[in-house]
């Protein structure tokens, strides 16, 4: 059966890819808004920022993060300075690391979405008396709808799978940073393959679980348009 | 209390240099060639563009005065555009579509005296019906239809349409222009109608301001504009005098209706109108026949005594005649060879054999 360690690890899982999703979408949504409304020749290697970590090794990310994160790199040392705690090693650290890693998978289908909504539903709606926010709230987030589910759903699960960032900047201290996937990592080298196939496969039925569920509502945003 | 409008912008090769004032009331046609800066104009006036040089006030209100320093986003003008496109929201309801503009308004504005009421509009656009589709499940006509309530519900001071009419076919173009026809006659709102038909700017508009090129190049009304050579609009194909008419009598026997107007009397077919109506009709120019003698034996109904005021010859073979009917002005276009034969010329009187006349409004 599943030890006390086993079950801590689900549970930092789970609050991690929460966290990191609710967070992806307060910080992604304004992101991929102005990817899609600008014009600034700068948007292009803005973008490109954006899609690093779907071509960069999660430990190269780690690493570096690691390094600004630690207490002798600028942004960990500042929060120092400032009287904080560090964040390497903790799980406010997992989730900065989670955050960049999953950004373009938030920000990516949301840009999209965004772009498609065209211009003449939100003239309409500025002619019908909508200040600018009313009318990024009533006519693009819905319009935007699917882009949403989907930079959720897949930011969510991405999150669920990572391994390289969060060993390398969470290390993995049972209880406060080991996630899933290093704990699975670390039965298997303890040979202790029945813990690890009882991980491994929840993970895997709990990841198509989602994904089935979250493509078959998108489907029905389609037929019903909620 | 007029519309005072003043845009000065680059706008693609050219530049927009436009200055108009408009009446108050009734509809005034932006008239003019694709490209001319028709859109660009009522962008303006919407607030959805910005002229770094402009002035734009109705009435009391000012919402663009750069030389102040004021310029009043879209959202703050009591305002109503019917775009080319539509641009209904594809995720609400009829219904919700009409609500986004009218609750809006309701909260910004103070109530005015001339509101229009929610049930009018849905009844005299036939709406009820559509309420709960979704704008997708909607035909061409139907959709416009929509667009245009939903414009009218936020109680707007002015209403701009841009060729609104584009994309129909002709049944649901006569269906919508019906529509059109009743809604100006009951609205105080004044209407800026941007179209490059010249059909829709006789039947509709009162005004009209010509535009070429970014400039607005004549301005008049539809009657006096339509018939002027010195105009490209009189020698299209569409050519043709627009008049205005009263309901004289109906002739029960034979089904007809009798008008007068200032040039005499003209027979249409039996409209249900009542007697002294006021109504506009356009002669085209190509259904207009001339002969020097009164005709005796003729199939023709309307034979009008008319004196050449104006001959212009045309390319392939054509010459375009204005005749004085009366105080009215009507156009005949003839072939080249019948106006030698007939030898026509200014100040000859003629007579003007109407073959069609189309009842506008």
């Amino acid at each position: 059966m599943l030890t006390e360690a086993d079950l801590q690890a689900l549970w930092i899982t789970l609050k991690l890819a929460a966290m990191t999703t609710v967070v992806l979408i307060v910080l992604g949504t304004p992101l991929a808004w102005w990817l899609a409304r600008s014009e600034r020749s700068f948007k292009t290697i803005v973008e490109a920022v954006v899609a690093l970590p779907l071509v960069l090794p999660p430990t190269v990310l780690g690493f570096y993060l690691l390094i600004a994160l630690g207490p002798r790199g600028p942004i960990g040392g500042a929060l120092e300075a400032l009287g904080g705690e560090p964040i390497v090693f903790s799980f406010p650290g997992l989730v900065v690391g989670s955050v960049i890693y999953s950004l373009p998978f938030m920000v990516q289908p949301l840009q999209v979405a965004f772009s498609s909504v065209g211009t003449r539903s939100l003239e309409a709606a500025a002619t019908l008396r909508a200040s600018p926010l009313d009318r990024f709230l009533t006519v693009a987030v819905p319009l935007a709808r699917r882009g949403f589910l989907m930079g959720t759903t897949l930011s969510f699960a991405h999150t669920i799978g990572e391994f390289g960032v969060v060993l390398m900047i969470g290390g993995s201290i049972p209880g406060r940073t080991q996630v899933l996937s290093v704990a699975i990592y670390n039965h298997v080298e303890a040979l202790e393959y029945a813990q690890a196939h009882l991980l491994a496969g929840g993970l895997l039925i709990l990841s198509l679980g989602l994904l089935v569920a979250i493509y078959g509502i998108s489907r029905r945003f389609q037929l019903w348009r909620i | 209390m007029g519309i005072e409008a003043r845009f000065r912008t680059a706008l693609g090769e050219f530049e927009l240099d436009v200055e108009a004032s408009l009446a108050a009331h009734g509809v005034t046609a932006l008239f003019g060639p694709s490209g001319a800066g028709k859109t660009s104009v009522l962008r303006c006036m919407a607030g959805l563009e910005r002229a770094p040089q402009g002035v734009f006030r109705v009435g009391d209100q000012t919402w663009q005065e750069e030389s102040r320093a004021i310029f009043v986003p879209p959202h703050r003008r009591s305002i109503g555009v019917v775009f080319q496109d539509v641009g209904l929201f594809p995720h609400l309801t009829v219904r919700k579509n009409l609500d986004y503009g009218r609750r809006r308004a309701a909260s910004a504005d103070r109530p005015s005296s001339t509101a229009i009421d929610a049930d009018d509009v849905v009844e005299l656009l036939a709406l009820r019906d559509l309420l709960e589709r979704y704008p997708d499940r909607l035909s061409g006509g139907e959709a416009h239809r929509v667009a245009i309530a939903r414009s009218l519900l936020t109680q707007p001071r002015l209403l701009l349409m841009d060729e609104p009419l584009t994309g129909l076919d002709v049944g649901a173009k006569a269906e919508i222009m019906g529509y059109l026809e009743r809604l100006f006659r009951q609205l105080a709102v004044p209407v800026v109608y941007v179209s490059h038909s010249l059909d829709e700017v006789a039947r509709l508009a009162d005004a009209m301001l010509i535009m070429e090129g970014g400039r607005i190049t004549t301005q008049g009304s539809p009657t006096e504009l339509l018939a002027r050579f010195d105009l490209p609009v009189a020698h299209t194909d569409a050519a043709g005098a627009v008049i205005e008419a009263t309901v004289d009598g109906h002739d029960h026997t034979y089904d007809l209706t009798h008008l007068a107007f200032a040039g005499g009397r003209l027979t249409t077919p039996r409209r249900e109108l009542e007697l002294g109506t006021p109504v506009r009709v356009r002669i085209q120019a190509r259904d207009v026949s001339l002969v020097l003698d009164r005709p005796r034996a003729t199939s023709i109904l309307n034979v009008l005594p008319a004196r050449i005021v104006e001959r212009a010859d045309e390319s392939r073979g054509q010459v375009l005649v204005r005749l004085a009917a009366g105080e009215a002005t009507l156009l005949a276009r003839v072939t080249r060879k019948s106006a030698d034969q007939l030898g026509l010329h200014p100040g000859q009187d003629v007579y003007a054999q109407v073959k069609s006349v189309s009842l506008l409004r």
